[in-house]
């Protein structure tokens, strides 16, 4: 099956190719996969630079992509996002691989789960996290196609099946009143696992900036309990839920990455696991959650 | 650029404007040390198409009071600079101020951003600060700019001995080792500048006026 990545690197060479506002610029990752072009601009190990070129191809009408690895894309170069691109107000597509933990053979240095949460306290940001390659490539043409500033977070999790367009889509209707899970991403296989045997509500979102907040408002009903999954830092988006819900009293269980040094190496799955993110640590929080 | 149709103010009027620029003093040595760099620039150098970034946002009285000479600020808003709804900060704003075609003052920005408006073909001056020059990112743009001759870019790095350990040898040294062609000259001698900063049709390098100034 192909991955985000490869389909990403597909739909540059594409874009690349039949749009001339377009331009690519790589930091040495993705390089021979988007191969050589005239608006492809690889400027070597300098993550810094990719996000001030970036800056300066908007300045000139074009409309740039920036790639690299999460937290070379965002953790370094994060004042050239805060005021390169946004304080001067330009647009460009932001295109992340490896999520939080995807190489977590690398160590901490390939791990970023603060990566949303970092963009998200930007203003004027969307951030796409798919959970399927089919919807990494609607996201992907989505941004480009506008002229604002778009974060793509691309990860080797995925679900089994893609979720078609919506912005918070309600995969199973619990019954009146029944306790809301909100999958994020990559985390909606094991969340459908999870909650099989339950009477919940499961929603499924994969642009969480803007957040839907009358969309989860409708989806929790009458409900009182929130269980928000995110494939990052837990909590990430557990103010929204407040914004939601402002003369609503609601318990909210945000799952997710803890914000902790975590020190260990291994394969993705091992750190799904180790965070409480696949689907026995899902059981079991609901359980205690849920009583 | 943004241009106007006749310039309202001559060089010697640039004082008058700028002590109605006031509450940004302790950037004074800075924004002085611009003054001719930027009177030149936009009285002689800059064309309709060409872009100036000034990454050295510090300070940025002298800029404002170039513009305003230009007719590009409006002069009656030099008096409310700083103020909570003036056009005009102590770093500058291109959202909010005009002629101002990058909004700067974290050191070490402008460069990269030049770069990138240099690989559109687009001929851009950057002027930097030596102070400025010791943050890292600068030289990610000078390393790159170097080594693929980008010939647009034309960095001007005001030399007022402000980095705080120097630059040994002299910062065009710095950048020629990286590919550039540099040159230094006085920062207050209007005929060099010009000549200097002059575009060059011929180039097949970026290019580095090192600008030397004394504090007045």
């Amino acid at each position: 099956m192909t991955t985000m990545r490869e389909r990403f690197y597909e739909l540059a060479r594409e874009a690349l190719d039949q749009d001339e506002r377009v331009a690519v610029v790589t930091a040495q990752i993705g390089n021979e996969a988007i191969g050589e072009h005239p608006r492809h601009f690889d400027v070597g190990i300098r993550e810094q630079l990719t996000i001030g070129v970036a800056a300066g191809l908007a300045l000139e009408g074009y409309r740039p992509i920036a790639h690299s690895y999460t937290p070379f894309l965002v953790e370094r170069p994060y004042e050239m996002l805060k005021l390169d691109l946004g304080h001067n107000d330009l647009g460009a597509v932001l295109v992340s691989i490896g999520a939080s933990y995807d190489a977590a053979h690398e160590g901490r240095t390939h791990q970023a789960p603060e990566d949303v949460v970092l963009v998200a306290a930007l203003p004027g940001w969307t951030i796409h996290v798919p959970g399927h390659v089919d919807e990494a490539d609607r996201l992907f043409r989505q941004a480009l196609g506008g002229d604002g500033r778009t974060y793509l977070r691309l990860s080797e999790e995925t679900n089994h099946a893609r979720v078609d367009p919506g912005w918070l889509t309600v995969l199973r209707h619990g019954s009146p009143g029944a306790p809301l899970v909100v999958a994020v991403g990559p985390t909606l296989t094991p969340v459908l696992e999870a909650t099989s045997d339950r009477d919940v509500t499961v929603a499924y979102i994969a642009t969480v900036r803007p957040f839907p907040h009358d969309e989860l408002r409708g989806a929790l009903g009458d409900g009182t309990d929130v269980v928000l999954v995110e494939p990052y830092q837990a909590g990430t988006s557990a103010a929204e839920i407040a914004v939601a819900l402002p003369d609503r009293p609601h318990r909210l269980l945000a799952l997710g990455v803890p914000n902790a040094e975590f020190r260990r190496y291994g394969t993705g799955e091992e750190h799904r696991a180790a965070h409480g993110l696949d689907r026995a640590g899902i059981t079991g929080a609901l359980s205690e959650f849920l009583v | 650029m943004a241009t106007t149709t006749t310039p309202r103010f001559g060089y010697d009027d640039l004082p008058a404007l700028l002590s109605r620029l006031t509450g940004d003093e302790k950037h004074d040595r800075s924004s002085f040390s611009t003054l001719d760099v930027l009177w030149v620039l936009y009285d002689r150098v800059l064309g309709e198409n060409d872009r100036f970034i000034l990454s050295k946002g510090h300070g940025p009285a002298a800029f404002y009071a170039v513009l305003a000479a230009k007719g590009i600020v409006p002069v009656e808003a030099l008096d409310g600079f700083g103020s909570f709804d003036s056009p005009l900060g102590y770093h500058p704003d291109r959202n909010r101020a005009p002629g101002v075609e990058f909004s700067s003052g974290s050191l070490g920005h402008g460069l990269g951003v030049a770069t990138g408006v240099a690989l559109t073909g687009r001929r851009v001056w950057c002027l930097v600060g030596d102070g400025e020059l010791d943050e890292g990112s600068n030289w990610e743009a000078v390393q790159y700019a170097g080594r693929i001759g980008l010939a647009s870019l034309t960095a001007i790095a005001m030399d007022n001995d402000s980095a705080f350990h120097g630059w040994p040898d002299g910062i065009e040294r710095r950048f020629m080792l990286e590919g550039w062609t540099a040159l230094r000259v006085d920062g207050r001698d209007h005929e060099a500048l010009e000549a200097a900063l002059a575009p060059d049709p011929e180039a097949t390098r970026p290019r580095c006026i090192v600008a030397e100034v004394r504090a007045r």
